[in-house]
């Protein structure tokens, strides 16, 4: 029996031994495509429907969506999420494909959105019928998020919308879109409004989606363009004008310090001859007893080997700092330590993922093109899409400013 | 691997303890009071002093912060190890002048001596005598066991180097050499034949000292073969106690620091205002973070310790803790000065009593590539 098991409520101990024999029994195998290595990386339509029957199918055993009300599709419990994510991490599952859907929209629609939709849309978003993305970026919104210019008119009982959204993932595949546009054009943060909006059934008729090319090569995310797209009001989540603070629920979720725990799955590893674990440093260890300097193996250079230790710490120490998040007792301030996670992060997997490339020395210029490459070239691959995340969702500079600023109350930077 | 409580094992006890330690050192040990005491004189060639408030050691002892780990059998109150790191993290953000930490210290050393003086000792560590380890050479060596002083019986001579607050304690944990290897004994500090020379330090919020012992008479704690193997076992607690003051010594300059970004103005804005130091700023806080964490897991990962594997998987948690410590301490420092500007460069603001006392704790039981060093050995295996 874990720690975290000791301290089990008697619901939670129910749930977890329901969760622990469901997962033994029907634990989805291996796919026979290959996945990419998270859901915001998905491209292939045929990862996609293992993924989905995947969510569907842990979905009807109670282990997503486990702290929702019955009414919206969920299980009505308090406080298991947490135990279902424990749960199949320990059953190293796949991951669930509708992140954005679970992480973000969920947790929005759920506090701000109207009864008649939270049943309408929440239980397919729970089970991963419909997939979800994200249209918060723009062209002239990046860092600075609030200046919005995709515009919803009211006409009627209805809003058409007009704008241009980009760097949205999952867009390719998604039956609908969490939107925060502009209602008014006077006033820069009261002037902003949320709504939920169809894609996939109004996919040329006022909804266009175009992929973007990354860095990499890779295509994973997308352009939204909408032209004249009508919704029915109900879709508006909370009040004309309180878009901000709506985002600001969906933003708190996605940075790992809201009210609701997102379902995350995931620690399956899929049997391919070459590829590399991006994220962990043991890997690096094996990386670096295979790769050569100066004739001797790179992990008996003392530089090399000083390096990896501080990764190692680095690693660790995220974890622990992960941990005393969840002691109210140990916290200087209540989200000192949630609003470090993405920044923390992130910046720990780019400079894993850069002290990789660094390891294998020549053999970095090597890519996924070149069968000789180390670890299939997914090293690079990851430093390169690192850049994804430490620039997503409120880029690292903006994190720092919201730790500044909220935790240390230093003065505002705008 | 025996599993961690998910709160570190910081029960009521340990949290209303680590609370009445920041109430007493806020009202006992304020930056104002703490400067006029250890730093009224500023002249650093004036003859060595060693400046303590005693009376505060009166008082912290009748708290029972000496007793608090100690076991009960011995007289102690038998709390974990976090007890003391809860401890040590508040008087690292007082800067607190005292032989608290090295004698909390010298008890982690009493425990792993298991012998009848070894648990007398704890006995007296419980009610209030201060004591430290006289272990280290001259070459200032962290390695268990290397040392200056050879013991023909239980007679002492040599020197002991690197002993800290030797002036304010009672008692000397020594370690030396015999020919059946190495044996720790106790020594009185007013006992025949032991001499102690301050050493001038940067830290004024410390004392530290080479004490010579000729022809001394000591108790054995740890008899000869096995003094090595109890120094060993007891630094992981040793090196997170330590990672703890630093902790608290980098939240206060932490802290000390924002406010002085908030009032002080430049440009017609409050310098925090500006990215260049509200970004390093938060970048100091994510590195204290990191360490507290560490410390606490480390602490935890002892006090949970059953079997060999436990306490080596714990000893590198300990590792971990004072390497990010020593990195942490140097960053927190810095950044406190330069962002204090001209006033932050001088004698009168108090941001230099914690620079200093970072400083000494980042040396203190092995800096960080020290500490990095074995880690790599532990995790990469030795290089070729």
């Amino acid at each position: 029996m874990s720690a975290s098991e000791r301290k089990d409520t008697p619901e939670q101990a129910e749930f977890r031994a329901q969760a622990r024999e469901w997962l033994e029994n029907n634990h989805p195998g291996q796919p026979s495509v290959r996945l990419p290595l998270g859901a915001l990386e998905l491209s292939d339509p045929a990862a996609l429907d293992y993924l989905q029957k995947w969510q569907a199918s842990a979905y009807d055993a109670g282990l997503v969506g486990a702290d929702y009300s019955t009414d919206c599709g969920g299980g009505g419990h308090a406080d298991c999420q947490s135990i279902a994510n424990q749960e199949m991490q320990r059953a190293k599952t796949p991951f669930l494909p509708n992140i954005i859907g679970l992480g973000m929209a969920a947790p929005t629609v759920y506090f701000h959105g109207q009864e008649e939709v939270k049943q309408e849309l929440l239980p397919k978003l729970l089970s991963g019928e419909e997939i979800w993305c994200q249209g918060f970026s723009e062209p002239g919104a990046g860092s600075d998020l609030a200046n919005q210019q995709t515009f919803a008119e009211k006409k009627g009982d209805s809003w058409v919308i007009n704008g241009h959204k980009v760097w949205t993932s999952l867009a390719h595949f998604a039956d609908w879109m969490i939107l925060l546009c502009r209602t008014d054009k006077n006033d820069k943060y009261n002037g902003l409004s949320y709504f939920v909006v169809p894609i996939k059934s109004a996919l040329g008729k006022g909804v266009t989606v175009k992929p973007l090319i990354k860095m990499t090569g890779e295509t994973g995310f997308n352009e939204v363009i909408f032209e004249d797209l009508v919704i029915e009001d109900k879709y508006r989540l909370d009040e004309v004008g309180a878009g901000w603070k709506v985002a600001m629920t969906t933003l708190a979720h996605e940075r790992g310090a809201g009210m609701l725990v997102t379902p995350a799955a995931g620690g399956m590893t899929q049997k391919t001859e070459k590829s590399a674990n991006t994220s962990s440093p043991s890997a690096l260890i094996e990386l670096a007893k295979n790769s050569y300097r100066n004739g001797k193996t790179a992990a008996d250079d003392p530089l090399v080997r000083d390096d990896i230790v501080k990764m190692i710490i680095r690693q660790e120490s995220f974890r622990q700092n992960q941990r005393r998040a969840g002691v109210q007792s140990l916290l200087d301030h209540p989200m000192r330590l949630a609003l470090q996670n993405k920044l923390v992060g992130t910046e720990y997997n780019q400079d894993l993922a850069q002290l990789a490339y660094d390891i294998e020395g020549p053999a970095s210029s090597l890519y996924l093109n070149d069968e000789h490459a180390p670890g299939g070239g997914e090293w690079p691959l990851a430093y390169m899409n690192s850049f994804g995340v430490t620039i997503a969702a409120g880029a690292n500079e903006v994190q720092r400013n919201i730790l500044g600023e909220r935790v240390l109350g230093m003065p505002k930077s705008k | 691997m025996t599993e961690q409580p998910k709160n570190f094992g910081f029960g009521e006890d340990e949290t209303m303890l680590k609370d009445s330690a920041a109430k007493f050192f806020a009202d006992n040990c304020s930056p104002d009071k703490l400067h006029g005491l250890v730093a009224e004189d500023p002249n650093i060639h004036r003859s060595i002093e060693c400046i303590w408030d005693k009376q505060l050691w009166q008082q912290i002892t009748e708290l029972g912060w000496t007793a608090a780990c100690v076991p009960e059998e011995a007289g102690g109150l038998g709390m974990p190890l976090v007890a003391a790191v809860a401890i040590a993290e508040e008087a690292g953000k007082a800067a607190f002048p005292s032989p608290l930490i090295s004698t909390m210290i010298a008890s982690f050393v009493l425990k792993e001596c298991h012998s009848d003086a070894a648990t007398k000792a704890l006995g007296d560590v419980a009610s209030g005598v201060p004591m430290t380890l006289a272990v280290t050479n001259k070459q200032g060596s962290w390695e268990p066991g290397d040392t200056d002083v050879a013991a023909a019986g239980t007679t002492l001579n040599g020197t002991a180097y690197f002993v800290q607050d030797a002036q304010k304690c009672d008692q000397f944990i020594v370690s030396a050499t015999t020919p059946k290897g190495v044996a720790l004994f106790l020594v009185d500090a007013n006992a025949a034949g032991v001499s102690i020379t301050p050493d001038g330090i940067i830290d004024l919020t410390r004392d530290q000292a080479h004490v010579e012992f000729k022809n001394v008479e000591a108790i054995e704690l740890a008899a000869p073969g096995t003094g090595e193997e109890s120094l060993a076992s007891a630094l992981p607690a040793i090196q997170t106690i330590i990672t703890a003051d630093m902790v608290g010594a980098g939240e206060w300059l932490l802290q000390t620091t924002v406010d002085y970004s908030t009032t002080r103005v430049q440009f017609d804005r409050p310098l925090g205002f500006f990215q260049a130091v509200k970004h390093p700023l938060v970048n100091v806080m994510l590195e204290i973070d990191r360490c507290k964490s560490l410390a606490y897991n480390a602490a935890c990962a002892l006090d949970v310790a059953e079997s060999q594997s436990d306490r080596d998987e714990a000893a590198k948690f300990a590792h971990m803790a004072k390497a990010n410590g020593g990195e942490m301490a140097a960053f927190s420092s810095s950044r406190a000065v330069q962002f204090h500007g001209g006033i932050g460069f001088t004698w009168e603001c108090y941001v230099h009593l914690f620079f200093k006392r970072q400083m000494h704790n980042q040396m203190l039981f092995g800096d960080a590539k020290y500490h990095r060093a074995k880690l790599a050995d532990i995790l990469i295996g030795k290089a070729a």
